[in-house]
């Protein structure tokens, strides 16, 4: 296991998607270092045996009847998009000739 | 008399429209006028739709009228925070990247409380997407504290907890992920609940933290917040996580319950770190309890201090896959400047995403990246388990837990802004309830020497909100430090 003490910030912010501007990184750096130094205690808790929580009151096989309801048109389920066409969202081209 | 109509509690309002001592319509009238005059001042609301609420309003008189009013809701106005969609009606959660997106649906909270007949109004102003303790980080300037406008509401419902504070609307919902409806109320000297996990449906609710968020009320009195509370309640099948349980009347519990009571003193929560006038003033408000024959039981939640950074590894890991979403494909905001595909999620997010959700989202990716997982998310699930087992010991012993809300009353707008660490601390006493998935209420208890108010947190066991309301109510009738409001 890697020990870091501080995060390769632009490394993360790629794995969130999100395109920072060079005085963000350059403030995230020491903030982000700084939570994850704060995030340490974590390591000297004594979990050996434990079960990791996922939900406080979890629930399985919560199934729906199989019966059909009322959904959105195509035109509200698009209302939002920024850019559709033909009752389609349009995105920029992402199969390379 | 309809003069004052804005300072009523939702149970009076109820009353008068019982009564015919007012309308709904004109309700409405006194809740927008209000608005006008005080929130240039306040900031609680980010869009208000008076046309329609004023529409519901006389729909409401009709139906009074006809005979067929819905009960004690029926003309009520309720405000909600804006990340619950109701249909036709913007939802910003105060981020840029949702700034023109418009609800094609309705909330379940927001279907019930039409179904009640409530006036559901206005989009109320939060940190952006709910990450935040001030609501500094709305893209859409701060909400001020209602009793000193140089301070913070609280977040991440501040205008939420404002507007019931400024007598802007008598019921308002907010969402709670780590003591984000509590630590607001408190702040600002209102009452707000956290309801048990599932106890609220979700559907509708933007979200942050998907096992931590849950939608819960504010109201000047924990009678408005049982009502209010009953109206959102129950199974709902769709939310996935909705618990399938009785809903009680809660607001007939509050008088069937009289305890007397096992009260809990978590000794970690009377610790170092708490303003003095806070301590004395909860202090005063757990000797009430000791006054009126109830035990009070000290109780150990040894955990206490990892719930802090245990809450925010979890958190942010949930929020990065939430928040994947925003994505500049589905939902409004896309940059001009992208080229290609993944110039499109990195540039929107990075255009319309504000400092705070960055700095979580891309905490969350790498605490949850290949490599860290096990140090941080997996073991952070782990200690969760162990905060929980704490909880459920001392419920051994008591019937509820009482604790301070908020280690400070309301500080100064700047203050904590560049420092996350200290702002997430404001968080300290609320968020082991949110991880362990129980209920909780904080009770205005009085004010520091500068007027500023101060929450008492009564906290119960899960899906006891009745019993817990019922405690918070003992103090609350005989107090009702909530019932007051600054001039503004």
């Amino acid at each position: 296991m890697k020990e870091p003490q501080t995060m390769d910030v632009e490394y993360a912010a790629n794995l969130a998607r999100i395109d920072l501007t060079v005085e963000e990184k350059k403030k995230f750096n020491g903030q982000l270092g700084d939570i994850l130094q704060y995030f340490e205690k974590l390591k000297a808790v004594d979990v050996e045996g434990v079960e990791p929580m996922a939900h406080a009151f979890p629930r399985h096989n919560v199934w729906d009847e199989d019966e059909s309801r009322a959904g959105f048109s195509a035109e509200e389920a698009l209302s939002n998009a920024p850019a559709k066409r033909k009752d389609q969202v349009v995105v920029p081209k992402v199969i390379e000739e | 008399m309809p003069d004052s109509l804005h300072e009523k509690t939702a149970a009076e309002l109820g009353e008068c429209l019982a009564q015919g001592e007012a309308s709904a319509v004109e309700i409405a009238d006194a809740f927008v006028a209000r608005a006008t005059a005080v929130d240039e001042k306040v900031h609680a609301f980010l869009h208000r739709d008076d046309e329609d609420f004023l529409a519901q309003a006389k729909r409401s008189d009709e139906r009074r009228a006809n005979g067929q009013s819905r009960g004690a809701l029926d003309g009520v106005p309720v405000a909600l925070k804006d990340v619950i969609s109701m249909k036709g009606q913007p939802l910003t959660a105060a981020s840029r990247i949702l700034e023109n997106y418009v609800s094609p649906y309705d909330a379940t909270a927001v279907v019930k409380l039409k179904e009640a007949g409530a006036l559901v109004w206005g989009r109320l102003n939060l940190d952006e997407f709910a990450m935040g303790s001030s609501t500094e980080n709305s893209a859409f300037g701060a909400t001020h504290n209602p009793w000193d406008l140089s301070r913070v509401p609280g977040g991440s419902s501040g205008g939420s907890a404002a507007a019931v504070a400024a007598r802007q609307a008598p019921l308002t919902l907010g969402s709670d992920t780590g003591g984000s409806i509590r630590q607001p109320a408190s702040l600002c000297g209102v009452v707000g609940m956290k309801p048990t996990y599932g106890m609220v449906s979700r559907y509708g609710l933007a979200a942050f933290a998907s096992s931590l968020d849950q939608i819960g009320p504010f109201s000047q009195t924990v009678e408005d917040t049982a009502i209010l509370l009953g109206a959102i309640s129950g199974h709902d099948p769709l939310d996935s996580t909705s618990y399938p349980t009785e809903v009680p009347d809660y607001r007939k519990g509050l008088t069937e319950n009289q305890g007397p009571w096992k009260l809990g003193l978590p000794k970690e929560f009377f610790g170092e770190g708490i303003d003095d006038e806070v301590r004395r003033l909860v202090d005063e408000a757990i000797a009430f309890y000791q006054a009126e024959g109830h035990e009070l039981v000290e109780v150990s939640l040894p955990q206490t201090e990892l719930a802090v950074p245990v809450y925010y590894v979890i958190a942010t890991a949930e929020a990065s896959s939430n928040l994947a979403r925003y994505d500049g494909i589905r939902y409004t905001h896309r940059s001009e400047r992208a080229e290609n595909a993944i110039d499109v999620y990195s540039k929107s997010r990075g255009e319309g995403f504000g400092e705070e959700v960055k700095r979580r989202c891309i905490l969350g990716a790498y605490g949850l990246s290949s490599g860290y997982y096990d140090a941080y998310y997996l073991r952070a699930q782990k200690t969760r388990t162990l905060i929980r087992k704490d909880f459920e010991a001392a419920f051994e012993q008591v019937d509820a837990i009482l604790t301070p809300t908020s280690p400070t009353a309301a500080f100064k707008q700047g203050e904590r802004s560049d420092d996350p660490i200290s702002m997430y601390l404001s968080d300290v006493f609320t968020i082991s309830v949110n991880l362990a998935g129980i209920p909780g209420i904080s009770v205005p208890c009085g004010f520091t020497k500068d007027g500023l108010p101060v929450g008492l947190q009564v906290i119960g066991q899960a899906f006891k909100e009745s019993e817990m309301l019922a405690v918070a109510h003992a103090y609350d009738k005989t107090h009702q430090f909530g019932r007051r409001y600054p001039e503004l």
